[in-house]
């Protein structure tokens, strides 16, 4: 079915009756091609791919629970491409231009917004380093800009210039930046594989995995045992759970991000603003409500929630930033688990067992990164190559000290 | 969270800093032939389990003491709270 | 206008009046009122409009869980947006004004937004909006943005405080009704310490809006009765307008205490508290929510809550309407038909939707086995229609459709509620935070007595479980009113759009249709629909939702799921989460013992983590920052230069090991340092990373004093604890952080042993020969002062740090300068300090970047291969270590007359189209040498070590930038350290 204007309003006027299932829901076949562990946003993307762009189409996707319902579904909405090392930017440069395309080659609004990510700046030290990234997104083909407070003043009046503990000094600006519509991407991502032939499986947990003589046949499931020539695991922040089921020990903790939303207001937030000196980053939904976070709560836990103390430290970080929001309520606070790898970076990549694939590590950054890990997902599975962007997403970097450190911080997770 | 120090009693969580797996303390031994496979795993490796997880922290805000608390990641009870040193010294650290 | 719908009221204070306004229109109530039941009094049925259709809205509910009535309150920077009128307390001189509407209330020109619902149903908004690409973030998203949202920001700073407190109790009890007073009698009796919170200013809960009786007296004295004995108790601490919006890990709750929204201004006083209740046990008396049924245009002001249109009557004395009809599946909602009779109110209809009830009232018209499927009123509601076709003038419409116990705090960790057919509710199921109980009607138990005896029985439980003897008084006596219910969610026979979630405007329709397109998980239909995403969160919306979702289904409803909670329980202001840290007191200052007379001095400061320190000393006549920095390098290489460097970190090392663990520590040797001699060193991370690096003096046999960079202080400490308790935890070391401690200065410059001469008694031989480059030892100063003295330059200059007691900081610095006066001292901040080490080629903070390994420092050879430390294996790994890697090296524009930039890339010369893949490094840090009349820069270059001599670009395109420089030793100054040395 193809969404238009004129469906709408076709719909609208028979008294919307005709409208069918955004997907179907098969029972799993004895044999894929390929099997795609976890029907989250990157699992979905990849399946779109695999079926759109490498002619793979045998696919299925097992979802434990209901699709969209992991991290695609509980973060802040942020897409962006301002990162600093060469491992990392060119890679979230495609995923920033996949997503520009995105709406019309899904045709589904994900109501991807560029409204544009201000990266605050409070000290010297942190001007220089937001130059080199600034200038280091501009050689992989990026956008990004150097703002002075005047420029900030412009954009976003209601900041604290005055009286601040760390004056706002400047601002990388990355006008590309913004935020889209975190849920539909999982659904439009959905759709489209599923019209291309791909079966999304819900309710089906993987409880094993088949492995012969170092090769990965199939999975168990709790809908019974399914052959496939090749295995994609893509669950973050399950990562360690599965891949144990397949003897793997991962360089991977899980750890809680909290997120936070405001009851609806008018708009305020122009973009996404986030604060140099606090962890605090906010961005205003179409909705209205201020969408915010901060750090992670730093500890090990599968729990989806997390602590006063964070929450307390994120509002601090607003309060400090733009103390006009503090009449605005909080309204609703939750946790993501998320894989927080061992040097902040993901992975992509095959594991030693053939037929094995295992994508995760992704931080709090993988919801930007859907489309690009999608793809690039889909290339390594179907080419058994990796993309020309993700070809330092391995997981043997640290036996070769090739870390991709973008905090510099050194293997400790809850630091990244 | 609080955590119930073997010295202090309960304090909250917050005045602790955390580091991880108690792995941590088992720092391999630089000669041995395997030492750089050794301390790639000792690194960068972790069993993150969901469930009974031994884990470090340190009362920053406090004594000063390196913990190894026993707490459960999917439903953060807290079982059991040592001092580091002792926990050390059973792992077969001395000098 | 007048209080035309005051008929009485017992809660409320009638002898006094209260002026407010609703949009500009001067009205009055009472003290006691809300809001709500205020504008009720005065007619207003209109006050808001619904969030996507626009809709005219009314009041709803009495309580917390209100969808519509949204207001704004007050005026200038505290206007508060999204406030629900039905707990808004009433002051004098209050200022309302509706929102979420374009033009006046009445004719909101949004409102044509409802003539397009056929369009605009679930999900409409991802199927469309995409043609043209650009139309999107140019027209459509603006348009929707705007239209959204719903109340405004001032857009100026909140001017109101909030501050954070601490509780420790061994009972909490959240909700002050009959269960929670119960429950908090018993603790406070048993002489256990009880925190008794309640979100209303009148605690009392449904007792204050029913006509209940306990003992013999109306429920509302008895509940005044025991809030007398519980105040009257040291143990017990009562908090009203207090709502306990979390439970978290460990028996930690979150609570918030409304202590001035009240008043007409907070007067200096906190506006909010943010409570921490650290609570052994807590019992859940948080009562229930009543929901609606959806029928056609149930939405229209004047359609309440049955529940809701009881509190006006028998609490605040106001009738919502003057002609009142009821719709109900349950008994309960005929209570609020006697009420209304008892209070004189005209009784419509009684609408039961269940086919064999015996109930009845006495002339009025009862239909049973019944439905309402529509309803007329443009701006207020004037008739409902029946399912068989009857018409009914009516004003008020009180629906019930049941209660769902709030089981929202039960969800906060891992609770899942359980379906109970009895009850037509979901009740607490599942794990629930460790430590708490359920009592009353939050635990399904619905009838006043029996919320009685839990109260009282949970709370038992608690306290002996607690160690304590459980009171022996007898319980208050109540009947067991009548309960009855047979599910009953929506009128199919309605063709109308029938609401399910008021505030978002979800109707059945988009439930169905949502279950249609394959949404079919509770949560898909959350998302899919934004059913309970409102600032309600779907109080009186999710359950009702999910029995359409089920019926859609052809499911039960256990089956189809369930709706969990997520805190907090009612919205908090972030303002209150965020307390006092604001402003300039968003985190602490540490300052500098010579702060003071730095400022005296005209310094101007710079944040360094927390410390301030003095970035450079202005004097009369200069012109710029640059003027200030150029003279204090030129003064300090000249003559002598004092800095304040106390904010490096120190930390004491003791013991029989001390050596040995040093040795560890750092990449080089220090097993063979002697007493009275400083080293540099450097410390990698276990991951072989360059860490930090610093000195460390051994100032006796077992005892050596560390300097840290200020970044790292505190977590060299920590790593250098871990390594002591966790690694060695037998070496005989003892550690010690005495950063705050010690006032540390450097004096640098060829002068600096002259004036250090005349500071350190005479006993004290601090010549050339006697203490030389890198000698430490402990001395006096001014005459029996203790302090430190190390031989250490970062200057490259003859230099010294001397370090006193903190306390003598500030006689310190006033003394060094005093005594340098002859030679022309001065002070010099942390720019010329930045001058001077880049001049040195020093790796700093930008360099010992988290990313670097010693080897692209150039100190791969510090590295002793012939010991363990930490990060030593790890450091060899391939990509670290790498001859072509990058080096850290000096750069110098071509054109000496060119400023360089830090952050700038290296590119080749002929590069002509410029990627991360031809990239050859980045420009680290810059200074412009006064010594040398032009610009510097360190950086890392691929290769740079082998590459001395090569031009290179300096790729800067951010700032429009391009800039040749010649790659040179990073030692622009005395590369032989003849002058260190002198």
């Amino acid at each position: 079915m193809k969404y238009s204007a004129l469906k709408i309003l076709w719909e609208g006027l028979t008294g919307n009756k005709g409208w069918a299932p955004v997907w179907r829901e098969p029972d799993p076949k004895p044999e894929y091609d390929v099997i795609i562990i976890g029907g989250g946003g990157h699992g979905l993307a990849t399946a779109y791919y695999l079926a759109k762009e490498f002619g793979v189409a045998n696919v299925a996707v097992l979802e434990k629970g209901w699709i969209g319902g992991g991290n695609v579904g509980r973060n802040t909405t942020i897409i962006r491409s301002n990162y600093l090392l060469e491992g990392n930017q060119p890679f979230y440069e495609l995923s920033l231009k996949l997503w520009e395309g995105l709406e019309q080659d899904l045709n589904y609004n994900a109501m991807i917004s560029q409204r544009g990510i201000l990266n605050l700046i409070h000290s010297d030290a942190q001007r220089d380093a937001f130059a080199r990234r600034a200038n280091g997104m501009r050689l992989s083909g990026a956008d990004s800009e150097l703002l002075d407070t005047a420029g900030i003043r412009k954009m976003c009046p209601f900041l604290d210039f005055e009286n601040a503990r760390f004056p706002i000094q400047g601002a990388l600006w990355q006008p590309r930046g913004g935020t889209v519509r975190h849920d539909a991407v999982a659904w439009g991502y959905a759709r489209g594989a599923d019209a291309r032939g791909v079966d999304i499986i819900q309710n089906c947990e993987v409880t094993g995995f088949q492995i012969e003589n170092g090769t990965c046949t199939g999975v168990e499931t709790s809908r019974g045992a399914i052959r496939a020539r090749k295995v994609a695991v893509c669950v973050a922040g399950s990562s360690g759970r599965v891949m144990a089921q397949a003897g793997m020990r991962l360089p991977i903790e899980s750890h809680v991000l909290q997120a936070f939303v405001s009851e609806g207001l008018k708009p305020v937030i122009p973009g996404v603003i986030t604060f140099g000196a606090g962890h605090f980053y906010v961005s205003q939904s179409d909705k209205g409500g201020l969408v915010f976070g901060g750090d992670i709560d730093g500890y090990n836990t599968y729990a989806q929630r997390g602590g006063l103390p964070v929450v307390e430290d994120v509002c601090e970080g607003g309060m400090a930033i733009m103390p006009m929001i503090g009449r605005a309520r909080l309204l609703r606070m939750w946790g993501g688990v998320m894989d927080m790898s061992m040097d902040g970076s993901p992975f992509i990549d095959k594991t030693h067992i053939d037929g094995l694939y295992f994508n995760g590590g992704w931080c709090y950054g993988g919801f930007k990164a859907t489309p690009a890990s999608g793809y690039c997902y889909a290339h390594l599975i179907a080419r058994d190559q990796p993309h020309e962007v993700a070809t330092q997403f391995r997981l043997d970097r640290f036996a070769r000290g090739a870390m991709i450190d973008e905090k510099g911080q050194g293997a400790q997770p809850n630091l990244h | 969270m609080i955590i119930h120090h073997p010295l202090l009693g309960p304090r909250d969580a917050a005045e602790f800093v955390y580091k991880g797996d108690v792995t941590l303390i088992d720092r391999p031994d630089w000669q041995a032939e395997d030492a750089a496979e050794a301390f790639h795993d000792y690194l960068y490796l972790r069993d993150n389990p969901a469930g009974e997880h031994r884990e470090l922290w340190f009362h920053e805000q406090g004594d000063r003491s390196w913990l190894v608390v026993t707490r459960n990641t999917l439903t953060h009870e807290i079982t059991k709270v040592e001092l580091a040193r002792d926990v050390a010294r059973e792992r077969g650290r001395s000098r | 206008m007048t209080q035309t719908n005051r008929i009485g009221g017992r809660l409320i204070d009638r002898s006094r009046s209260l002026s407010f306004t609703f949009n500009g229109r001067a009205m009055q109530g009472h003290p006691g009122d809300t809001l709500a039941s205020a504008l009720l009094a005065n007619g207003q049925q209109l006050v808001g409009r619904s969030f996507k259709y626009h809709r005219p809205r009314g009041i709803f509910s009495a309580g917390s869980e209100e969808p519509n009535a949204l207001v704004q309150l007050r005026r200038g920077a505290a206007q508060e947006p999204n406030t629900r009128a039905t707990v808004a307390e009433l002051f004098d001189g209050l200022e309302a004004t509706s929102q979420n509407h374009r033009g006046p209330l009445e004719y909101d020109l949004l409102a044509a937004t409802d003539l397009l619902a056929p369009f605009l149903g679930a999900g409409f908004y991802y199927k469309t909006f995409m043609w043209p690409k650009s139309f999107w973030e140019k027209l459509y998203e603006p348009a929707i943005r705007s239209s959204a949202g719903l109340g405004r920001l001032s857009m100026e700073p909140d001017p109101d405080r909030y501050d954070h407190g601490y509780l420790h109790c061994d009972l909490l009890v959240i909700g002050a009704g009959p269960a929670g007073l119960s429950a908090a009698v018993a603790g406070g009796r048993a002489g256990a310490r009880v925190i008794l919170a309640d979100e209303d200013f009148r605690p009392g809960g449904r007792l204050n809006a029913e006509t209940l009786e306990i003992d013999g007296a109306p429920g509302h004295d008895w509940a005044r009765t025991a809030l007398a004995e519980l105040a009257a108790m040291d143990n017990v601490r009562v908090l009203s307008r207090t709502t306990v919006y979390g439970a978290y890990d460990h028996g930690i709750y979150g609570a918030l205490e409304r202590m001035t929204d009240h008043l007409p201004a907070s007067g200096g006083k906190p506006r909010q508290v943010l409570w921490r209740i650290y609570a052994h046990r807590a019992v859940l008396c948080a009562g229930a929510t009543e929901r609606g049924i959806a029928f056609g245009n149930n939405d229209r002001p004047g359609v309440m809550l049955a529940g809701a249109v009881r509190a006006y009557v028998n609490r605040w004395g106001v009738a919502p309407g003057k002609r009142v009809a009821v719709f109900t599946n349950n008994d309960d909602g005929w209570r609020t038909a006697t009420d209304l009779r008892a209070a004189g109110v005209d009784v419509a209809a009684v609408v039961d939707s269940r086919g064999d009830v015996t109930m009845s009232l006495d002339g009025a018209r009862v239909e049973t086995g019944g439905a309402i499927v529509d309803t007329a009123g443009r701006k207020g509601l004037n008739r409902i229609t029946l399912q068989n076709g009857d018409r009914i003038e009516a004003d008020c419409l009180a629906v019930s459709g049941g209660w769902n116990p709030n089981v929202h705090l039960t969800c906060h960790q891992r609770g899942r509620p359980t379906w109970r057919d009895d009850i037509a509710a979901f009740v607490p199921g599942g794990a629930l935070p460790p430590g708490m109980t359920v009592a009353g009607a939050a635990g399904g138990a619905l009838t006043l007595a029996a919320a009685l005896r839990e109260g009282r029985e949970t709370a038992n439980t608690a306290l002996e479980d607690l160690g304590f003897t459980a009171s022996r008084e007898p319980a208050p006596k109540a009947e067991d009113e009548a309960a009855g219910i047979t599910p009953f969610w929506h009128v199919a026979a309605s063709r109308k759009r029938a609401w399910v979630d008021l505030q978002n405007d979800v109707t059945a329709k988009d439930v169905k249709q949502s279950h249609a397109e394959g949404f079919r998980s509770v949560e898909h239909l959350k998302r899919y629909t934004t059913l309970g995403m409102a600032t309600d969160q779907g109080k009186t919306a999710n359950v009702l939702g999910l029995a359409i979702l089920a019926q859609a289904a052809g499911r039960s409803i256990p089956e189809t799921g369930t709706t969990i909670f997520r805190p907090p329980y009612t919205p908090v202001p972030i303002g209150a989460f965020a307390g006092r840290a604001r402003g300039r007191d968003f985190r602490p200052y540490r300052l500098t013992p010579s702060h003071k007379w730095a400022t005296e001095q005209g310094a101007t400061f710079v944040e360094v983590g927390m410390w301030l320190r003095a970035q450079w000393f202005a004097r009369p006549g200069e012109t710029g920052w640059r003027d200030s920095v150029d003279r204090e390098v030129e003064m300090t290489r000249n003559s002598v230069g004092i800095c304040d460097v106390t904010t490096l970190g120190k930390i004491d090392i003791k013991g029989r090991d001390a050596a040995e663990f040093l040795n560890r520590l750092y990449v080089n040797g220090f097993a063979k340092l002697s007493v009275g001699r400083v080293r540099y060193g450097l410390m990698l991370r276990e991951d072989g990373i360059a860490y930090d690096d610093g000195t460390t003096a051994r100032l006796g046999e077992n005892h050596y004093v560390m300097t840290t960079t200020t970044a790292n202080a505190v977590t060299v400490f920590r790593n250098m604890e871990f390594a002591r308790q966790c690694l060695w935890p037998d070496l005989d070391v003892h550690l010690i952080s005495t950063t705050d401690g010690w006032a540390q200065f450097a004096v640098a410059g060829p002068n600096s042993r002259n004036l250090l001469r005349k500071v350190v008694d005479a006993a004290h031989d601090i010549s050339k020969d006697a203490f030389p480059f890198m000698a430490c030892a402990e001395v006096t100063v001014c005459g029996g002062t203790p302090a430190r003295l190390f031989r250490i330059s970062f200057s490259g200059e003859l230099a010294y740090e001397i370090a006193v007691p903190a306390r003598y900081g500030d006689a310190m610095i006033r003394a060094l300068m005093a005594a340098g006066e002859e030679f022309g001292a001065i002070p010099y901040g942390t720019e010329a300090l930045g001058v001077m080490r880049i001049e040195k080629g020093h790796a700093a903070g930008n360099e010992l970047n988290g990313q670097t390994s010693a080897h692209h420092l150039g100190m791969g050879r510090m590295i002793s291969r012939k010991k363990d430390c930490i990060g030593n294996a790890a450091s060899e790994r391939a990509e670290l270590s790498r001859e072509d890697g990058l080096r850290l090296v000096g750069l110098r524009p071509v054109d000496h007359g060119a400023k360089l930039d830090a952050g700038a890339h290296f590119i080749e010369r002929g590069d002509a189209s410029p990627s991360m893949a031809s990239d050859l490094g980045w420009m680290s840090s810059v200074a412009y040498s006064p010594s040398l009349g032009h610009s510097i820069g360190l950086g890392f270059v691929r290769r740079g070590d082998a590459r001395m001599g090569d031009i290179i670009r300096a790729y800067d395109p951010v700032r429009g930038k391009d800039t040749e420089v010649e790659i040179v030793s990073a030692h622009f100054i005395d590369p032989e350290g003849e002058r260190l040395r002198a």
